[in-house]
């Protein structure tokens, strides 16, 4: 398993080398946001009108953090299950993203996705929020405040720690369970 | 009969809110250590060192230890000579869920199933009441988070599939959940009464110490069952492979109807915040 530190924006040949059970130290800009949020940038999309952000090269981060309290710049940040976004993945992919960033399993569509257009899925700690916002130097509101823990962030990521999911080569790290009584 | 001030429900249960959100129970803890020694590869090792450090974490900031500060549920042991005065209970406990998931800076997560527009309080609450011989007011509240909750199921077997068919749907169950539900889980398990109850005893199960023993001989030995059964699966932490698939099973058995054998499985990811208060 190698070890890499990557920046946003990200490039084809930054996730070209990538293989399951690679260990990824993310650094730059990453965007948060989960099911309300992927709804409304489908909303904006199907009416042909522009992004809050350039998807061009993005990573994002399904995640709906807590309450920043005084004196951080987040609450606690882990990832939310991934499988909830399956539906919008692809065409994000198509569009220029290059990395989602959850925990749990993606569906044949995703992976196909991240074949066809060059993308990866990063793996996150569930339930280490307080640690992984520990991360997170910078965070900023920049659509749908409305969504409170669900409006889609601009995070600063500095050395962000991530597992390579599944890689744009078809590789998957997560491991089929023993199953001997199933039907 | 005894009186208990509503203000003292309202700051019990803020204060517990707080407390179960950001330091993991010591029942919880230790079977991350237990995990921790179990364990021999490399990456369950290291989950389970981020999480131990990540509870480390939470307990000196006061961050939440998951941004997950789940859907706030409670069950509630009301003494048949005791009163809460000035007030209404469940209007008290949803004012401390409101004051605890402020003060505290915890996630609100509740919303209309269909608008999906955030209360923005965290509440309602989830509230089961209970009525008990004596005079104390006993309060058991859990951080229910969402993605270990969405792994769940309630079934009807047919009373011929027994044991053997509620252990091959717990099986299947956990497996399908896979790495989603933030493994090592915990599994509540409700076998009896009705559709709904079965799914409540599952629920209530979650509520007890992860390191205690089922009164029940017969019980606890099929909890261990299951235990080594679903830790067979060879999931483990956070689906990376590994020993620890599950923490802990625990069971709830009540009598049904002739014609139904009801079962409830109760998924709980590893951040498994639960409290309790005696008023």
């Amino acid at each position: 398993m190698a070890e890499y530190t990557l920046n946003t924006p990200l490039t084809d040949a930054d996730i070209e080398q990538l293989r399951a059970g690679d260990v990824v130290f993310l650094n730059g800009i990453i965007y948060s946001a989960r099911d309300a949020a992927h709804k409304k940038l489908f909303e904006l999309l199907d009416a042909g009108k522009e992004l809050p952000f350039d998807l061009a090269g993005s990573a994002i981060y399904y995640v709906g953090p807590s309450p920043a309290p005084p004196g951080r710049p987040i609450g606690a940040a882990g990832p939310t299950t991934s499988y909830r976004m399956d539906t919008y993945a692809p065409r994000l992919h198509s569009l220029g993203m290059k990395a989602s960033i959850g925990k749990g399993k993606r569906s044949d569509e995703v992976k196909a996705a991240m074949k066809e257009h060059t993308g990866v899925y990063f793996g996150a700690t569930g339930g280490a929020g307080a640690l992984l916002s520990n991360s997170i130097v910078e965070s900023t509101v920049i659509a749908f405040d409305e969504l409170g823990p669900e409006a889609i962030r601009a995070m600063k990521v500095k050395d962000f720690p991530l597992l390579v999911i599944n890689d744009c080569h078809g590789g998957e790290l997560y491991v089929k369970p023993k199953l001997d009584t199933a039907d | 009969m005894r009186e208990i001030q509503v203000r003292d429900v309202i700051d019990a249960v803020a204060a517990m809110c707080i407390k179960a959100n950001t330091e993991l129970p010591d029942d919880v803890r230790a079977k991350f250590e237990q995990a921790m020694a179990d364990e021999t590869s490399a990456s369950a090792k290291e989950v389970l060192r981020q999480l131990l450090e990540n509870a480390d974490l939470a307990r000196d900031t006061k961050l939440p230890l998951c941004q997950d500060c789940g859907l706030a549920v409670f069950f509630v042991e009301v003494g048949d000579d005791v009163r809460v005065v000035g007030g209404n209970l469940r209007d008290a406990i949803n004012d401390g869920v409101r004051k605890g998931y402020g003060d505290g800076f915890l996630r609100k997560s509740a919303c209309d199933p269909l608008t999906r527009a955030n209360t923005g309080d965290g509440t309602p609450a989830v509230i089961h009441f209970d009525m008990v011989p004596g005079d104390k007011l006993k309060i058991f509240y859990m951080a229910k988070g969402g993605g270990s909750e969405n792994m769940s199921r309630v079934t009807m077997l047919a009373p011929a599939q027994g044991w053997e068919g509620i252990k091959k749907f717990v099986i299947n169950r956990v497996a399908e959940a896979g790495p989603n539900p933030c493994p090592p889980t915990i599994i509540g398990i409700g076998i009896g009464g009705t559709f709904d109850h079965a799914a409540k005893i599952a629920k209530k199960s979650l509520m007890r110490r992860l390191d205690d023993t089922h009164p029940n001989p017969e019980i606890a030995a099929k909890e261990k069952e299951l235990e080594d059964a679903l830790n067979d699966l060879g999931i483990g932490p956070m689906g990376l492979g590994g020993k620890t698939t599950v923490l802990s099973v625990k069971m709830t058995m009540e009598p049904c109807h002739l014609a139904s054998l009801p079962l409830a499985v109760n998924v709980q990811c590893h951040s498994q915040r639960h409290e309790e208060v005696e008023l």
